[in-house]
């Protein structure tokens, strides 16, 4: 177990630079995860950790030594792959043992390590069956124990879970959280699934565009965004961003979105916000926050009525979309209390939620 | 329309649909038959040809009222007795042995490696080296014999069927190594890097992971090295000309035709005996041109 460093690591393909220059610590023992959209530089982070793609520049360091020039073998890491990359002519037992053997652990060593991986990962049975004879989900926990077994510094995962079913994903998520808190090794996970990030994760890395737009725990990211990538980026479904203009409101403030829509701004906000009045920004609130009006305390200047365009029942709560100034915006609402589409209903927002966000530097202020 | 007719009509276009479909499927079905045995016919007919008169007696041969389709003076095996006892045919066929196995091990030993490198092993100009391989492989034998000869002659292995274990790799090695580039490119990537980290070098790479998972590609390439080295004519030609030294293809041809004297019968049992080794390879190796190794390797 180590920890791992990125410090102002630089990946130029030719002329692209996929990533641009990121600085990571993860402590020993820390389940990180690297998230963000396609071609946002995660996986290509992870390879270079792996050592399977040069740094351009800056430097990696696993348990304390620089490992920018060691190949792979030689990093003490263990990776798990998206399509399983099992060895299709070994059977699950040799796909395990195949880098102990290289590694010339001797055959009692292989066996007691394999068992015990088979045991952790519930695999005892299927040891003997070559790839093509399991399962999408079995071959991933092969995959996984072929890491395991290893006992390796670091584990590197690049989306191991992207080829499951979604009810497979959902199980192996929970499996593979239940792993680390047995063997506790630091893990780094890449996904471009925020609800996979946000389970799995001690700490999420949101990037986007090869740079790292924030670092913090799951609950903080969903809380305290730093940026409108990062508000949007996480939260199914995404938040919502109005254009407003910030008005004073006697000796408080309020988030004017439309002609009829003015929300005030709480009172432990006005402080923080105050600088910012008369400007035009961008309001973003989650669907979560715009729901039917539920507690009786509640200030009646957050509550608003608009006509639903669509209305989506999905049981335990029903979503509904409605435009305001030409703007799509989403709240989640109590099945029983949804009005129809074309029908009118009132909502209320909740504003100690709301984000202000500057439209020209995309930071949440 | 009432809903009766509406659902009835509905019913009597499907039917039509179905049937349409069944008419096509059938039209297509007797025209690939028509060409598939036209096509049998045409290329079993030298075959046939060959074993009927491989076992005919010389005297039915050589009578011109008999039809030559049919053997009708009884099966006998004198021909291969005769090729076998009278003729050089065994040192033929040792010396054909001897060659394509050699070339064979070192097909096999440079087209796996070079294609590994230049499929495998990202470098500088290797997609253009994988090219000019395949490129050689266009130059035809009849042009290439000439300058070969002056090497050969060199190398002092002019009249030596170990000249043709030299000269073979020519045809042989650029083929096999085009389709084993496809074949290892087609692996994919993600093997080699489970590999990587797992601790092999790219020695062991090969040999564990990709040799094993190559096969079918592996045999196919050999099938073909086997083919090209046992069936060739020009190169011995070129080269050889002593009945010890020669090989099958040329030393058949050159043994039983004495000017304008045709032993037929022993030419026939000959090319018989010559064509059974390539024919059981095939037979015993053809699975593995549809055996899918790489199910399984990753999702799919």
């Amino acid at each position: 177990m180590a920890e791992v460093s990125l410090r102002n690591v630089v990946k130029r393909f030719d002329n692209v630079e996929a990533v641009r220059s990121i600085n990571l610590e993860i402590p020993d023992n820390e389940f990180v995860v690297l998230v963000g959209p396609s071609g946002c530089g995660k996986s290509t982070t992870l390879r270079m950790i792996a050592g399977l793609e040069e740094v351009t520049a800056g430097d990696i360091y696993i348990g304390g030594e620089i490992v920018n020039d060691r190949p792979p073998k030689d990093r003490d890491i263990a990776m798990v792959f998206q399509n399983y990359a099992l060895y299709p002519h070994m059977t699950a037992y040799e796909n395990m043992s195949f880098g102990l053997k290289l590694r010339k652990f001797s055959k009692d060593e292989i066996r007691r390590r394999v068992d015990n991986a088979a045991r952790i990962l519930d695999i005892a049975e299927l040891l003997e069956r070559k790839p093509k004879a399991l399962s999408g989900g079995q071959r991933q926990r092969v995959a996984m124990g072929r890491a395991i077994v290893r006992n390796p510094k670091v584990f590197l995962f690049d989306e191991p879970l992207s080829n499951l079913d979604a009810k497979l994903r959902v199980q192996m998520r929970t499996e593979i959280k239940r792993v680390h808190q047995m063997v506790k090794t630091t893990t780094v996970y890449v996904t471009h699934d925020q609800v996979e990030a946000m389970t799995l994760a001690d700490r999420v890395v949101v990037m986007n565009g090869g740079s790292i737009e924030q670092i913090a725990s799951p609950q903080d990211l969903y809380h305290h965004p730093k940026t409108r990538f990062v508000a949007g980026f996480i939260g199914s479904p995404a938040m919502n961003f109005m254009r407003c203009r910030l008005e004073q409101n006697g000796a408080g403030l309020r988030v004017r979105i439309s002609d009829k829509i003015g929300l005030p701004v709480p009172a432990a906000r006005t402080a923080r916000y105050q600088q910012l009045a008369g400007k035009d920004l961008t309001f973003g609130l989650r669907p979560e926050h715009i729901t039917e009006p539920r507690r009786s305390d509640r200030d009646q200047n957050c509550e608003f009525a608009v006509t639903l365009d669509v209305v989506e029942p999905m049981g335990m709560e029903t979503m509904v979309f409605f435009t305001v100034d030409g703007q799509e915006i989403c709240g989640r609402v109590d099945p029983n209390s949804a009005a129809g589409p074309s029908e009118t209903m009132r909502l209320y927002a909740n504003m100690d939620h709301m984000h202000l966000i500057d439209p020209q530097t995309n930071l949440v202020l | 329309m009432s809903t009766a007719a509406v659902v009835a009509r509905g019913a009597g276009t499907g039917l039509g649909l179905k049937s349409s479909l069944s008419r096509n499927r059938r039209w297509a079905l007797i025209a690939s038959y028509f060409f598939l045995v036209l096509f049998a016919i045409f290329f079993l007919i030298p075959p046939y040809y060959m074993v009927v008169t491989a076992f005919k007696s010389d005297a039915e041969v050589a009578h011109m009222a008999t039809n030559p389709w049919i053997i009708a003076n009884g099966v006998t095996l004198d021909q291969f007795k005769l090729l076998l006892t009278q003729s050089d045919f065994l040192i033929f066929f040792k010396n054909t042995a001897i060659v394509t196995l050699c070339v064979v091990a070192i097909t096999m030993v440079v087209s796996v490696l070079a294609a590994f490198s230049l499929g495998r092993m990202r470098f500088w100009g290797s997609s253009i080296l994988a090219t000019g391989i395949f490129l050689t492989y266009l130059v035809p034998d009849t042009l290439l014999f000439i300058p070969l000869f002056q090497i050969v002659k060199a190398v002092g292995l002019l009249n030596s069927y170990w000249g043709m274990v030299l000269v073979y790799p020519t045809l042989t090695v650029p083929f096999c190594t085009w389709i084993m580039i496809g074949y290892f490119q087609s692996i994919p990537k993600e093997l080699d890097e489970a590999a990587l980290i797992d601790g092999a070098g790219h020695m062991q790479m090969l040999t564990k992971i990709f040799i094993p998972v190559a096969m079918p590609g592996i045999i196919a390439a050999m099938i073909f090295a086997f083919t090209v080295s046992w069936a060739a004519f020009v190169y011995p030609m070129a080269f050889l000309y002593s009945a010890d030294q020669q090989v099958l293809t040329v030393g058949t041809v050159t043994s039983l035709i004495r000017a304008d004297v045709y032993k037929w019968g022993m030419l026939m049992a000959g090319a018989l005996l010559a064509a059974a080794p390539p024919l059981v390879i095939y037979a015993f190796l053809m699975d593995y041109y549809i055996a899918g190794l790489t199910a399984g390797a990753t999702k799919g």
